[in-house]
């Protein structure tokens, strides 16, 4: 029993010193930064410029952690794939709809009906990838170890990227973006750019409706009655296939959204673009508490503005060159840091503590 | 109403496998595999791929059992044929439609549609890939109605004809110093081989068959059973020693070139029987291993090399313990934050610490340390009393040294206390501890162990390419390591062997196969875990969990050494 607890106490020692290490030089950086004047100085202004550009790069992640944390909640899986579904339905209305658009004029004449175009081919083709996987990889396997379908995920992630590859090509597809999007627009005194105004009302208008649909529809209601317990649900006369479809479909809508809205703000897509956008979306999803939806728009949100302020703001101060660089690692430590630390999440409902 | 049930499976799969070979058309396979012949002017590599599709859909389209009419069944292939040809002539004619198409979808070139159509115009093209599809539909629906005793060495004669024509270019490179001019142009064509020798093998693939099923098998157990135990064990000896003999000279035969493949497929081999001791022995799912392999390379890099980056100046074997040992170290020192972490969890958080790693070398950060993107050139050679190790040849064997040191130690792990450890980890960690197993210890030592053989072949690596660069040891190794373990055979130190000869040395060999690697790869894991989750050679223990029925003796442990070959 001794020997156990020594164990314990080691480890849990390791931790509290990792915690500790992390929080010193986050204060430290952000205190040489701003007193000490170390690094660059940037004025109020970009300030308020890297927090918008955050928030705008965290709606994306909230749209995209919404997939990650239905599907968990539902069936207690990571669907590593899901960020797949999200370039092939970005990809898929570029190099198809988009670019033929753009080319004949008529994105810069409608630029509303052009996005709305794209948005239901990308949100057509993301649902369309998303049910096709989860009818192949994933429902034969549903009662196999839970290793099982997690393998079977990065194996589907890993085809449909090369799929697409194989599709359109490995270069950068250029996404075009409407003559009415490209500047800014003066709100409250302030200059946002355009497209990230767009973004940030688009995934608003999203969050809230997907909000209203699971908790006041009878769809919605069975999809939370199968995320609470699959079995009794069938009992209950719910249909769980149909209802587990229903999810990622769900999910894989929003990541088409979110795949189109990628293509306004960095104006090129590639087969590639999905595969850390998934991860770090994944991160979100744990960091608001996996399983909860306004969690995963919190996530998403902290996550975007953390990644956008932090290497301005603590890491220049902690002397580091290229910060900016180190933009990945910021989210990818908050990963680790999360995972480790409170995998239930900022408002996590403590499943994750049972099947973490 | 029975019969329109039965007929709508075979229209069902008609249209699917038409999808298939739709898709596997538009994302260029056909085409890229098309300048691959099996056998020269008759089949090439493409064309298997298309028409396989036909066959297959005629296959499944009807079952034994549904009491199905031979004439009803051929009609189902028939139907099931004709309908996979309609998804690629749609394509075929969308193309006259829509002449701008490849600005879109990149692979659908000249090239494809004429392999669709056999040259001919679309029109009398699109029927002859309908009257083809349509006649694979049918023998494969056939192929169902033959007796068993038919089937069987019929299957086995194509399937030798495949893999020789496929490893022609391979065979032929073994065979040319040995083997006059002439013999070689009547066996192989300019690629593939040529029809007289597929018909050659088919006969013999086929004859040997249907003898061994006939006779031989069961002369061949009468035999053994037969056998004095002390006898069984020199012929067992005689077995190995002819194995590990033909493993030293295979460098001697193969060449320089195949040589190369092998030490690349050897690489994979030593980093899959680390990985395999941390997910097939501990169940401990690790998607960031490519991190000790880059930590590995990296230090062997600073410590011998010449350049301004160098620290030390060591030797290749003063640097090697350097490499493992940081290795091991790093397996510890990511293992502890995770290890009260579980399955999907665990997996996404190596992930993330290998991403790190990877953001890390290629910064600015660490640009003066070890070198950003421009790598660590002029990493040292080992030398043995003044001999330098230069050739693949060289590092054939340092690295089998390496392969069977990691098989050594893996098979003894895994039947000690500690193996025993590692797999009820692997069952249910509860009950582990319930169980009085420490679990920190037993986590902690799984990763060391695991990260210490990446690092050997990290290090090992780093000095055969004598340079090393970041964008070596992205996630895609990991993805590779843990494919061909799971393919071979989580667990399974053969499997490892299996797998990686497969996954990694045949895409190496047919230089096609490299764009498609990994859609090729993630295929293979959705399939290997819906139809064969034990791996291709399974380890004896997870075989009889998977089939309690059939008593199966597998010879044990010597077969794994064997098969480092």
């Amino acid at each position: 029993m001794s020997q156990r607890f020594k164990e314990i106490d080691f480890i849990g020692v390791f931790l509290w010193v990792f915690r500790a290490v992390i929080i010193v030089l986050v204060i430290y950086g952000t205190v040489a930064k701003l007193f000490l004047g170390v690094g660059n100085t940037y004025t109020v202004e970009t300030w308020i410029d890297f927090f918008v550009s955050g928030l705008s790069q965290g709606s994306l992640y909230a749209l995209i952690a919404l997939g990650y944390t239905m599907v968990y909640g539902i069936l207690f899986m990571i669907n590593f794939a899901h960020g797949e579904f999200f370039m092939s339905g970005a990809i898929t209305s570029t190099v198809l709809v988009a670019t033929y658009l753009s080319a004949s004029g008529f994105m810069d004449s409608q630029p509303v009906v052009s996005l709305l175009v794209i948005t239901a081919v990308a949100i057509t083709t993301s649902i369309s990838v998303a049910l096709l996987t989860e009818r192949i990889a994933y429902r034969p396997l549903r009662r196999a170890p839970r290793l099982v379908p997690l393998i079977t995920a990065i194996g589907a992630s890993f085809f449909w990227q090369y799929f697409f590859r194989g599709l359109f090509g490995s270069a950068l597809i250029p996404f075009p973006v409407p003559e009415a999007l490209q500047g800014r627009w003066t709100i409250l005194g302030l200059e946002f750019l355009r497209t990230r105004v767009v973004v940030m009302a688009t995934t608003i208008v999203a969050l809230v409706s997907l909000y209203l649909f699971i908790q006041r529809t009878k769809t919605g209601k069975a999809i939370r009655a199968v995320a609470e317990d699959k079995d009794v649900a069938a009992l209950m006369g719910i249909n769980v296939d149909r209802t587990v479809s229903i999810t990622f479909a769900i999910g894989a809508a929003m990541a088409g959204v979110a795949g189109v809205l990628w293509g306004l703000v960095f104006r090129q897509v590639h087969f590639y673009m999905g595969f850390v956008p998934g991860i770090k979306a994944f991160t979100a999803a744990v960091f608001g508490g996996i399983g909860s939806i306004p969690g995963a728009a919190l996530g998403g949100l902290l996550l975007g503005v953390i990644e956008a302020v932090g290497p301005p703001l603590f890491l220049e101060g902690l002397g580091i060159a290229g910060a900016h660089q180190l933009k990945d690692v910021i989210a990818f430590t908050m990963l680790v840091l999360v995972l480790i630390f409170r995998p239930q999440g900022l408002i996590g409902e403590k499943l994750a503590e049972k099947k973490a | 109403m029975a019969q329109t049930a039965n007929f709508s499976k075979a229209v069902r799969l008609g249209l699917i496998a038409g999808i298939v070979a739709l898709s596997v058309s538009a994302i260029g396979m056909v085409q890229t595999f098309d300048v691959r012949d099996i056998i020269t002017g008759v089949l090439t590599l493409g064309q298997l791929l298309l028409f396989s599709t036909a066959l297959v859909a005629g296959y499944f389209s009807w079952q034994k059992g549904e009491g199905v009419a031979p004439v009803g069944a051929i009609l189902r292939g028939l139907v099931a044929g004709l309908l996979t040809a309609v998804p690629p002539i749609a394509l075929v004619f969308l193309t006259i439609i829509w002449p701008g198409i490849r600005n879109s979808f990149v692979n659908v070139s000249a090239d494809l549609i004429e392999i669709l159509t056999f040259g001919q115009t679309p029109v009398v093209g699109s029927l002859m890939l309908l009257v083809v599809m349509g006649v694979l539909g049918v023998i494969g629906a056939a192929f169902d109605l033959l007796p068993r005793r038919i089937q069987k060495p019929l299957f086995s004669g194509l399937l030798w004809t495949l893999v020789i024509g496929l490893l022609s270019e391979i065979l032929l490179l073994i065979l040319r110093p040995y083997t006059p001019r002439s013999v070689l142009n009547f066996l192989f064509g300019a690629k593939g081989i040529t029809p007289i020798t597929a018909v050659i093998v088919f006969v013999l693939a086929v004859g040997i068959s249907a003898w061994w099923d006939a006779q031989g098998k069961q002369a061949m157990q009468h035999r053994r059973a037969e056998m004095a135990p002390a006898k069984a064990k020199q012929l067992r000896r005689l077995n190995i020693g002819l194995g590990v003999a033909f493993v030293l000279i295979l460098p001697v035969i193969m060449g320089t070139y195949l040589t190369e493949v092998a030490d690349i497929v050897g690489t994979f081999i030593l980093m899959g029987l680390g990985l395999n001791i941390v997910v097939g022995f501990a169940g401990l799912l690790d998607l960031g291993y490519v991190a000790f392999f880059a930590i590995g390379a990296y230090v062997m890099g600073l410590l011998t090399t010449q350049g301004d980056l160098g620290i030390g100046g060591l030797s290749f074997w003063a640097a090697l313990p350097f490499s493992v040992l940081a290795a091991t170290l790093a397996g510890i020192i990511l293992g502890v934050p995770v290890l009260r972490m579980r399955g999907d969890y665990l997996a996404i958080v190596t992930l993330g610490f290998g991403e790190i790693i990877r953001v890390l070398v290629v910064s600015d950060l660490l640009k003066p340390y070890i070198g950003g993107a421009q790598g660590i050139l002029q990493i040292g050679k080992p030398q043995v009393m003044g001999f330098v190790f230069v050739q693949p040849e060289h590092y054939y064997y340092l690295i089998l040294a390496g392969c069977l040191l990691a098989v050594f130690v893996s098979w003894r792990f895994r039947d000690a206390r500690i193996g025993r450890r590692w797999m009820a980890l692997r069952e249910d960690e509860d009950v582990a501890e319930a169980m009085g197993i420490r679990l920190v210890s037993t986590k902690l030592m799984a990763f060391a162990t695991g990260a210490a053989f990446s690092g050997l072949a990290g290090a090992i690596f780093a000095s055969r390419l004598s340079s090393i660069f970041p964008h070596s040891f992205n996630l895609l190794i990991s993805i590779n390591v843990l494919s061909l373990i799971i393919v071979g055979g989580l667990g399974s130190l053969p499997g490892v062997v299996v797998g990686a000869l497969v996954l990694v040395g045949l895409p190496e060999l047919l230089r096609e196969f490299a764009e498609y690697r990994m859609l090729l790869y993630g295929a293979l894991l959705i399939v290997t875990m819906l139809l064969r989750p034990e791996g291709l050679w399974p380890s004896p223990i997870r075989r009889r969990e998977l089939h309690a029925a059939e008593l199966d003796h597998r010879p044990d442990d010597s077969e794994d050494a064997k098969s480092m070959a």
